[in-house]
Formats: C-alpha cells, sequence, structure tokens
C-alpha cells in the first residue's frame, strides 16, 4: 500500500465524470453559433458588446467576492462567463460601454452575490441586468443596428425597429398586417438571423444548434423549450388565426423577439428553473402566456425577459408544489 | 423492450472485470475470525469455550431471539479467544476465534455434493432447517431468511421472486454462482416454492448476464413454474421494491413489505445455500466474494470460508497493488470503506474492492446549481438536495415528512450531483436523528 493513508469515506464510491463545471462550459460551447453570427451580422460591435459584458462580468465577480465579500472567488467555475454572454445577447449592439458594464454590475452584484452566489439566486442574472438597463435607459436599449454593409467599422448611423416592434407600431397605427408585410423580413431570413434585434437573439438556426447540443449533452432537457416554444405558438396561433390583420402570424412570434433564445438559454438556466420535469412544464407554460400577453396587450414588443423573470419568482411555489411521487404512495395495490 | 423499473436509476460502468473468471477455493485459513453478530437483528449468544475443540458445522454461537441467526464453526479446529475485533461495518464486535485443526481431514477433504433433485422434506421442515442452519440473505442485508419467509395468515403470498440482478459494478458472485450451480439454484426454488405453498417463480437477472439467463432457461424443467425474466441494466433493480416492480409491475406501499404484494424476495446466493442446507445438511458456512480492482493483479471470484481475514483474499488475488487508496467491502455504490484489511468476511460479505488513488477522492463539493439531476435519479420518489438541506439545517421533522425514511441509501442521488454533493452522507445522518425522534416521541 501506498504512504498516503487509506481514505474511509461513506458510499457511493464512484461519481460520474459530470461536473457543474462542464455543464456550465457545455453551455458556452452551445453559444458559439449564435455568437458567430452576431459578428457576422453586427460586426466588431457584437464582439464589443460581447468582450465588455462578459470581462465586466468576471472582473466585478473578482472585485466583489475578493474585496467585499472576502470569501473564495469562483469565477473559474463558468457561471459568470454565461452571465456576461448571455447578457451581451439581450443587449443591442452599439450599446454605450458604461452601459454594459452597469448591467454586468447588476446582474452579478445584485441578482447573484447579494443573494448568496450561484446556486442562491432566485432570478436569473442576466435578465436582471438587462430588464435593470431596459428600464433605465428606454432609447438606448431599443436602438437596434440593422445589419451593416461594411461590417468592420462601428457605425451607429443605421438603425431600425425590431420585427415585433415595428409590427406592434404599426398596428397601433391602424396599419394592417398586410399593409406592414413589404416591411416585415422574411421567415427564411429571420430564421438565418439577418434581421434587427440583440446581439444574440437573431438566428433562430444558430441558437436551435447550441439547443440541440444542449439537449443531446443532457445539460437541458426538452420540456422548458418545448413547452415554452409550443404555448407560443398555441396561443399567437388563435389570435391570428381569429384576426389575421392585426396579429402576426406565430411563426414571426417564435423566430423573433429573443423567443428561441428565452427558451433554450435562458428559462432553462439551471438555477432559477423548478427541478421536476412537471415542474418545468408549468413554469415554461407559464412565461410563453406571460410573454404573449406582453406582447400582444403590453406595452413591449418583446416581452420574454420579463415573463421568465416573472415566472422564477414562481420557482419556489412551483418547486413545493410539483413534487416527484413518492414510491409507493398513492397507489392501488393490484395483483397480477 | 426489456422490463425494468419506471422511476430513477443510473447507469454506472458496470466493469465487470472477472464476470468470466470460475469461482475458486481459498485455501482454508489458519485462523478465523467469527463475528456472532453478521445478521440483522440480535447477536447470536456464543456456547463455545475458549480451548473447546469445535467440528466443520457445530454450533458455535446460537440465535440469540427471532431475528437472529445460528452461526456454525466454518472449520474444524479449537478456539483460542473470544475476543473483540472491528468487522467490516467499522464497528468493534464480539468475535469467536478458532485455530484451525490440521490434522483434520474434514477440513481439506470437503465432501463431493451431486445434485439431489428430489425434496424429500416437508415445508415445516425446510423453514426449521433454514432457521436452525443460519441462512441469512447473503445479497447483503444479512437479514435472518426464516423471517423473511415467515407469512402471516392474513397475507396472500402467491410469488416467489429470486433476485439474480447484482447491479453493483464490479461485482460478480451472483453471476458466477448462477453459471456455477445453475441446477442446484433452481431445486432451491422449488424447495422455496415448497415451503411457501406457492406455484409461481421468477428469477430477474438483468441482461448484461446474458449467458446465466441462457443457461437457467436450458436447465429449466418444462412445468416447474419458475419463470426466467432478463431485465435491462439499471441501478439499484437489485433493490427488492425496484425488482418487485420491475418484474409484476407492484408498487410495495410506502413503509410496507414485499409480503404486502403477495411476495418474498431472496437472492439467487441465499437460494444456493438453502439447498445445500435442506439437500446435504451443510449450514452456512461459506460464501462466494468477488475480489476485484482494476488495478489488482488477479482479480478473482473465490469460495471463502466465513471468518476468513480479508488480507488472506487480498495476497492471493496478488496482493494490495501499489497506490490503493480505499478498500471497500461490498460494491463501490453501496459497500463500506474498510480502515483496514485485518477484517474477516462475514455471511454479507458479497466482495472486496480496491480503488486506486485517482478513482478514491471524491470532488470538492460546490453549491447546488438545483439542476434536479438526484431528484431525476431518485428511485424512491424523494428530493435528495431538499433533504439533504433540512438535515444541514436540523429541521429533521420537516425531513420527515419529506419521507426521508424511505430512502434505501442506493447513492443514486450522490452519484450524478454535478457539484459533488455529499448528499447521501447528510441523508443518512438525517435519517438516523429523524428514527431516534421518533422513537423517543412514540
Ligand atoms: S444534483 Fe446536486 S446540484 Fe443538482 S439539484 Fe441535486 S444537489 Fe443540487
Ligand atoms: S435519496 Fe436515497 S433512495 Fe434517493 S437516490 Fe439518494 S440514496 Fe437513493
Amino acid at each position: 500500500m501506498s504512504d498516503q493513508p487509506i481514505i474511509v469515506s461513506a458510499s457511493p464510491h464512484v461519481h460520474s465524470d459530470r461536473t457543474s463545471k462542464k455543464l456550465m462550459y457545455d453551455v458556452v460551447i452551445a453559444l458559439i453559433p449564435a455568437f458567430l453570427v452576431s459578428l457576422y451580422v453586427f460586426g466588431l460591435q457584437a464582439l464589443l458588446v460581447t468582450g465588455v459584458a462578459v470581462l465586466s462580468c468576471l472582473l466585478i465577480e473578482y472585485l466583489i467576492q475578493r474585496y467585499i465579500l472576502k470569501s473564495a472567488v469562483t469565477i473559474g467555475d463558468g457561471s459568470a462567463l454565461i452571465t456576461g454572454l448571455l447578457l451581451a445577447f439581450n443587449l443591442p449592439a452599439g450599446l454605450p460601454v458604461w452601459m454594459i458594464v452597469v448591467g454586468s454590475l447588476v446582474a452579478i452584484g445584485i441578482a447573484k452575490l447579494s443573494f448568496g452566489g450561484l446556486g442562491y439566486n432566485i432570478f436569473n442574472p442576466a435578465l436582471v441586468g438587462r430588464v435593470f438597463l431596459l428600464v433605465s435607459f428606454p432609447v438606448q436599449m431599443t436602438l437596434w443596428p440593422t445589419a451593416v454593409e461594411n461590417n468592420t467599422t462601428l457605425v451607429d448611423a443605421v438603425t431600425g425597429a425590431t420585427t415585433l416592434g415595428l409590427i406592434k407600431e404599426g398596428v397601433q397605427f391602424g396599419q394592417t398586417i398586410t399593409e406592414l408585410s413589404p416591411q416585415i423580413p422574411s421567415v427564411t431570413s429571420m430564421f438565418l438571423g439577418i434581421t434587427t434585434g440583440s446581439i444574440g437573439e437573431m438566428s433562430a438556426l444558430a441558437l436551435l444548434l447550441g439547443g440541440l447540443y444542449l439537449l443531446y449533452r443532457k445539460v437541458i432537457s426538452w420540456h422548458i423549450p418545448v413547452a415554452l416554444l409550443g404555448t407560443m405558438a398555441l396561443m399567437t396561433g388563435i389570435f391570428w388565426y381569429v384576426d389575421p390583420e392585426h396579429y402576426a402570424n406565430p411563426l414571426i412570434h417564435l423566430l423573433s423577439g429573443g423567443a428561441v433564445l428565452g427558451a433554450f438559454f435562458m428559462a432553462t438556466d439551471l438555477v432559477t428553473s423548478p427541478v421536476t420535469k412537471k415542474g418545468m412544464v408549468i413554469f415554461a407554460i407559464g412565461i410563453g402566456v406571460i410573454t404573449v400577453v406582453i406582447r400582444l396587450f403590453g406595452s413591449y414588443p418583446e416581452g420574454i425577459s420579463f415573463a421568465i423573470l416573472i415566472m422564477n419568482a414562481f420557482v419556489p411555489l412551483i418547486n413545493s408544489y410539483f413534487k416527484p411521487r413518492r414510491f409507493g404512495s398513492k397507489i392501488k395495490v393490484k395483483m397480477v | 423492450m426489456l422490463k425494468t423499473f419506471p422511476k430513477g436509476g443510473i447507469h454506472p460502468p458496470e466493469n465487470k472485470l472477472t464476470a468470466d473468471t470460475p469461482i475458486k477455493k481459498m485455501p482454508v485459513p489458519r485462523v478465523v475470525y467469527v463475528p456472532i453478530s453478521q445478521h440483522i437483528g440480535i447477536p447470536a449468544e456464543i456456547v463455545v469455550e475458549v480451548k473447546q475443540k469445535v467440528e466443520i458445522g457445530q454450533v458455535i454461537a446460537r440465535s440469540g431471539g427471532y431475528v437472529s441467526s445460528n452461526i456454525h464453526a466454518p472449520v474444524a479446529g479449537t478456539v483460542t479467544k473470544l475476543d473483540m475485533i472491528v468487522d467490516t461495518t467499522g464497528y468493534k464486535k464480539q468475535c469467536i476465534v478458532i485455530r484451525t485443526d490440521d490434522k483434520n481431514e474434514s477440513n481439506y477433504q470437503e465432501p463431493e455434493f451431486p445434485l439431489i433433485p428430489e425434496i424429500a422434506m416437508a415445508p415445516e421442515e425446510i423453514l426449521q432447517r433454514i432457521a436452525d442452519f443460519g441462512i441469512v440473505g447473503l445479497g447483503g442485508a444479512t437479514f435472518p431468511a426464516h423471517v423473511k419467509l415467515h407469512v402471516k395468515a392474513d397475507k396472500h403470498l402467491d410469488c416467489l421472486i429470486v433476485n439474480g440482478v447484482e447491479c453493483e459494478p464490479y461485482l460478480t458472485a451472483d453471476h458466477r454462482l448462477m453459471l456455477e450451480k445453475t441446477d442446484e439454484i433452481l431445486v432451491g426454488i422449488r424447495i422455496l416454492m415448497r415451503a411457501l405453498h406457492i406455484e409461481r417463480a421468477i428469477i430477474g437477472i438483468e441482461n448484461n448476464k446474458r449467458d446465466a439467463i441462457e443457461r437457467f432457461r436450458e436447465r429449466n424443467p418444462k412445468g416447474s413454474g419458475i419463470q426466467i425474466a432478463a431485465l435491462q441494466v439499471k441501478y439499484p433493480q437489485g433493490g427488492e421494491k425496484q425488482l418487485i416492480r420491475a418484474l409484476l409491475g407492484r408498487e410495495v406501499p410506502m413503509n410496507g413489505l414485499p409480503l404486502d404484494v403477495g411476495v418474498v424476495v431472496h437472492n439467487v446466493g441465499t437460494v444456493f445455500a438453502i439447498y445445500q442446507a435442506v439437500q446435504h445438511n451443510r449450514p452456512l458456512m461459506e460464501r462466494v466474494v468477488t475480489v476485484t480492482g482494476k488495478k489488482l493483479e488477479k482479480p478473482s471470484n473465490f469460495w471463502v470460508k466465513i471468518g476468513t481475514p480479508i488480507t488472506d483474499l487480498l495476497a492471493e488475488a496478488g496482493g494490495v497493488p501499489e497506490g490503493t487508496r480505499k478498500i471497500v467491502s461490498g460494491g463501490p455504490m453501496m459497500g463500506k470503506a474498510l480502515k483496514s484489511t485485518d477484517v474477516p468476511v462475514t455471511k454479507g460479505t458479497s466482495g472486496i474492492l480496491v480503488i486506486p488513488d485517482d478513482e478514491a477522492s471524491r470532488g470538492e463539493p460546490r453549491s447546488c446549481i438545483r439542476c434536479g439531476e438526484c431528484v431525476d435519479v431518485c428511485p424512491m420518489g424523494l428530493e435528495p438536495h431538499l433533504l439533504m438541506n433540512l438535515t444541514e439545517k436540523s429541521l429533521f421533522e420537516k425531513a420527515a415528512r419529506e419521507d426521508i425514511l424511505t430512502c434505501i441509501e442506493c447513492g443514486s442521488c450522490s452519484y450524478v450531483c454535478p457539484s459533488h454533493r455529499p448528499l447521501l452522507d447528510y441523508i443518512r445522518f438525517g435519517k438516523s436523528i429523524t428514527k431516534q425522534l421518533q422513537t423517543k416521541s412514540a
């Protein structure tokens, strides 16, 4: 036997090779396709926003843990990196750098660390950062640069409305969807991501690729994305069926306004979503319903960020209500 | 689709290194250390004295009550000491030390045991024999077999389940036994069916032991009432409740027993021991032990006399390899880590596993990221993350309401937790405190 003492710990004596760190880095990998699309569409602006968000999230976490909390520094676990990426993905290209830093500070400092750090936060940190910015700086946060022709310069001249914003405004001013249709991008270009919007929400295709990777790696399960997108499709579908001139078709809803990003990457955040599959489905249906209500009747065209945050607040309740069935309870003893 | 239990479960790497290694007889040890408490229940009472000569198979400690078991001399020899020694559970237990008699032929010339298929004994005699001959559950639980076979008049029993699942990684003792003692086990099952007055029995075997399944199907006589069922590979299918659910679709009620759904479950090893006791007059004195580990020179399956020091077993398997950091009695999922190898094999020792340095340490625990993996894999439908949390905060009453006591300690939750949370450690602790509180208030 070696000279080191033998270890006497309790069973089990083996462990699966999955670790939370690996899960986090899988999420980072899954975000790569969408990031590449944003680089293609927004050029250096996307790189700038993402870089600033990620660096400031990491730095803020480091500084707070090191100098204020005087606790162990956990920036290596990948979670601050993800918060930074997801925050950037929810911001428009061209947002002033200092605003990004403020968003990161809110995300990491308030939404994450003040709750006790990773695992204790109730709200999705990136979304808290984003919504804070949206409420504080509504103008800058809805200044959407369109796809730049020459994507190597940091231009901020060309701006346009997002698809949903466009429809919402048009319908409010009495236009019908048919009249608006020349301005609505084709489904194909929305699917590929050649439209306007936040950096990372553009390309449904790229996000789906990442989402499939997460499903394949079992980082997430299908329940939240399917239930969320399904609910949205069903609800917007009913409105569209009844009145297609004033309500956009479900495909437009699913492909824009961050629905895919929200369904695969934001709502599925492990910490802020329910633990059981049943709970996940309820949670996702809730997000879907709230999103559609905000989009159709509220004052924001996108709405999914708010919906997720609202449902985040219900997660503890969902967890205590939708428990797994205990083995041997609620059974009829049947003899075969 | 092969059958399995529906909720939870995991697929740890199987690592059945010794699946094709025939069982070898361990040489008779010079000294055996026989603890008087090798079963669940009341310890047996010692009925021999120091310096007394004992014959092989002689009762040396008598059952101490109903839930208890006789203990027999595994070798002929002389009692040299009545001592307190640490056993595989890590506690000091009273123990009878016997020095083997080198000249006594019965130690070295084991009788031949040709198959006896005809069963002569009446049901009551069989039950008495099982009680007298020290048979306990050999799957690891070591519950006295006669207690399990006692069916109260108000229970309707219709099926015997024979557990050949062996879902623990590494272990192959049951697998080899099924291959090498197929006919004996089939007779043993018929003995039990007779004793229990039932017509139906099912042997449940996971599909990673195809050869055993086929061997049983070949040897099983037509019209025996014995069914051979192949099961999907999934841990912890060897748990009684999971196995019954998998084979019959019946769910044992919470806090209930298999008998509540008309079933008695016995491990294949136990069934073989019962065959030996009833047909060959052999009390339980030896068992099959898998000695294994990735770095071990000669991973093996051994026939081992109860009381043989584990040091001897490891020496026979090539010695403890360089860099071993953990030695486990039992399988990697539910086994006990040993402080030292100077402990004897008991009736419940199914395997000895040596774990090298790089696999011995646990990962650094991190915060729970509420991923729900532990909830997904728990075969009992519990919420391990919540139970650990409640135990941490000493909220034992709440933990009891969350059914902490129904945890079967399978370890699936700790196995999967990506944050390396010591879930089962806490749950075990929570269980024991909850139990204490409940007995106090009762
Ligand atoms: S598996 Fe671990 S990290 Fe995941 S919910 Fe359970 S305790 Fe928390
Ligand atoms: S809580 Fe108990 S029964 Fe459930 S997985 Fe953990 S150890 Fe197994």
